[in-house]
């Protein structure tokens, strides 16, 4: 084998992964209805019954929401070669809020799968209006880029509120607006298990889009299909995106901050830090949502106001980072 | 062997390459010169396949480059495009193995990490193989970037001006390493040279641009002439020779 492979720190990544058992086990017995670990074995129906529909499930979308965001915002960083693009930075989000909008207008009585489908085809359309847009923008700073799709993001949110103002619709949609696990229960968050076999895909392609980061004239040189392999990236990450947006709402941040801090420590190997990131997205997400259910308990933040703030302190970090590179 | 005919590419109006027709001898290091926007770069890129030509044919020997399968033409040319600064935390082993791609697809054998370990030892670059490549100086990222060419072990090597931003010693050392490539390797390269100089001292061959037409070509000696530099470039050149080799000067 190489010369330079180290040994795995088994040590180092048994060790994080009981902290990620840990704080689920933390995150499982945390919240109004007072269940103790003690009571395990003993509990009450009452108990049983808010373990399995709200707190399981609850927990479960933290770790898959988590995971899926954070890994989405690699891909898309990787894809487009810029640390600051994800999918709250690309309009991906904003078009998937939108898709949800007229979908409500659209068919009078909304099913999931209809939202779910004309969320995933705005968020696509709008994901690749974007990446049409860097392709022919002259300035490619760093920093550039992810404003503009902010920007861009913001005009396609306040058509989604005009819309939604038009057709009375704004208490229904703005709970896509903001964040939100509080909603989450047995039969409302199947839909996340759809970024199970999204990350295989993005496993099973892990060595292209590695060799992708390096943009697109190394990738064909190698002999990379890059547009198909482009296509298939943004058609993976607008249906997490959809999927994560219909379940629990928009979270901002986790796309870029936890794929930054990770390449931080670990370097930009896309295949070697796609678990790691995962790993920390989902870690964030259950750390993140402890601290909404306690700060003010009995009552709960919107986990993304928590995220909000711990989040665009670590953007702007990484932000002036970048620039004074 | 390479041989292109009737080679065209245009961007809206401006033809970039025109009508370029030329062959380009196998085992040899071909510098191709000119001014700037000469359609030296275009050229390159339509040979290796980065962007697609308007009309025209080249062949690899023998065959069309278009009737390649991607990953089998990866396997037979390999292409390096000038690159000024990375911005990506790779390490320069890892960049290097990037080159075995074609071969297994990223997923590195046995045989794979011993040409790593190869190309890293032919350019000097094993003591720097667990660096960041964004720390590495000019001269020492593009010396990783060809060992990643080297690791993709093509017959053919295209390079993009290579000594670009390198000073007097590095330029000196890339155009040693090349020619290590053509003698010692039998490797056919082919690079784009700003510097007369270097292509005077290094090349068999040389290929001017002018206009995005082939202004001339022919082997190294037939090439460093007053009467075609002068003309190419539109300048004054004067040539004196020196231990055998031709050299250049145009600086008043």
């Amino acid at each position: 084998m190489s010369s330079t492979k180290r040994k795995t720190p088994v040590v180092i990544y048994s060790s994080l992964m009981l902290l990620l058992i840990g704080i689920s086990v933390v995150s499982l017995f945390t919240g109004v209805q007072d269940i103790s670990i003690r009571d395990i074995f003993q509990l009450t129906e009452v108990q049983k019954l808010v373990l399995v529909t709200t707190r399981i499930p609850r927990t479960i979308s933290l770790i898959l929401a988590g995971s899926t965001l954070a890994v989405s915002g690699l891909l898309m960083q990787q894809l487009t070669q810029n640390k600051f693009v994800s999918p709250t930075t690309a309009g991906t989000m904003a078009s998937a809020r939108l898709g949800i909008v007229v979908a409500m207008i659209y068919f009078s009585h909304t099913t999931l799968s209809q939202k779910t489908g004309v969320a995933f085809l705005f968020s696509l359309l709008g994901t690749f209006v974007f990446t049409l847009f860097i392709r022919t923008v002259k300035n490619k700073k760093a920093v550039m880029i992810p404003l503009v799709g902010l920007m861009f993001g913001n005009i396609v949110n306040s058509l989604s509120t005009y819309l939604a103002v038009q057709y009375e619709i704004v208490q229904n949609a703005s709970s896509w607006m903001q964040g939100n696990f509080a909603l989450i229960s047995s039969n409302n968050y199947q839909l996340l298990f759809l970024s199970v076999p999204l990350f295989l895909i993005i496993y099973l392609l892990a060595h292209y889009f590695t060799i992708m980061g390096l943009g697109k004239d190394v990738s064909t040189e190698l002999g990379i299909p890059y547009a198909l392999l482009e296509l298939i990236g943004i058609t993976v990450v607008s249906l997490a995106t959809s999927a994560i947006i219909l379940t629990v709402g928009s979270i901002p941040f986790v796309g870029i901050v936890i794929p930054n801090l990770v390449s931080l420590s670990k370097g930009d190997h896309f295949g070697k830090i796609l678990f790691p990131t995962a790993f920390f997205g989902a870690l964030f997400l259950l750390f993140s949502d402890i601290l909404s259910r306690t700060l003010i308990f009995p009552y709960e933040i919107p986990i993304s106001l928590i995220i909000g703030v711990v989040g665009s302190v670590l953007f702007l970090f990484l932000l002036l980072r970048g620039e004074s590179q | 062997m390479m041989e292109v005919e009737n080679l065209t590419k245009s961007y809206g109006e401006t033809i970039v390459v025109d009508n370029v027709s030329l062959s380009i001898e196998k085992g040899k290091l071909t510098a191709c010169i000119g001014p700037n926007g000469a359609g030296k770069s275009t050229l390159l890129e339509m040979i290796s396949r980065l962007i697609s030509q308007d009309t025209g044919q080249i062949y690899i020997d023998g065959n069309e480059v278009k009737t390649w399968k991607r990953g089998e033409f990866a396997k037979r040319l390999s292409v390096l495009k000038q690159t000024n600064q990375m911005n990506v935390r790779l390490t320069v082993r890892e960049l290097v193995s990037f080159g075995r791609f074609p071969y297994t697809k990223g997923r590195l054998n046995a045989h794979c990490h011993e040409v790593i370990d190869n190309s890293l030892n032919y350019l000097g670059l094993i003591d720097l193989q667990k660096r960041y490549i964004d720390t590495l100086s000019g001269g020492q990222l593009q010396r990783a970037l060809i060992a990643m060419v080297l690791c993709q072990d093509t017959d053919y090597i295209l390079l993009d001006e290579p000594l670009n931003n390198l000073d007097m010693s590095f330029g000196v050392q890339m155009m040693s390493t090349l020619r290590r490539l053509v003698d010692e390797l039998g490797k056919t390269v082919i690079t784009v040279v700003h510097d007369i100089n270097f292509a005077a001292s290094y090349a068999d061959n040389i290929i001017a641009m002018k206009d995005g037409k082939l202004f001339a070509s022919g082997s190294t000696d037939d090439m460093i002439t007053k009467s075609v530099l002068d003309d190419l470039y539109g300048m004054d050149v004067e040539i004196i020779e020196s231990k055998g080799t031709k050299y250049c000067l145009y600086y008043t």
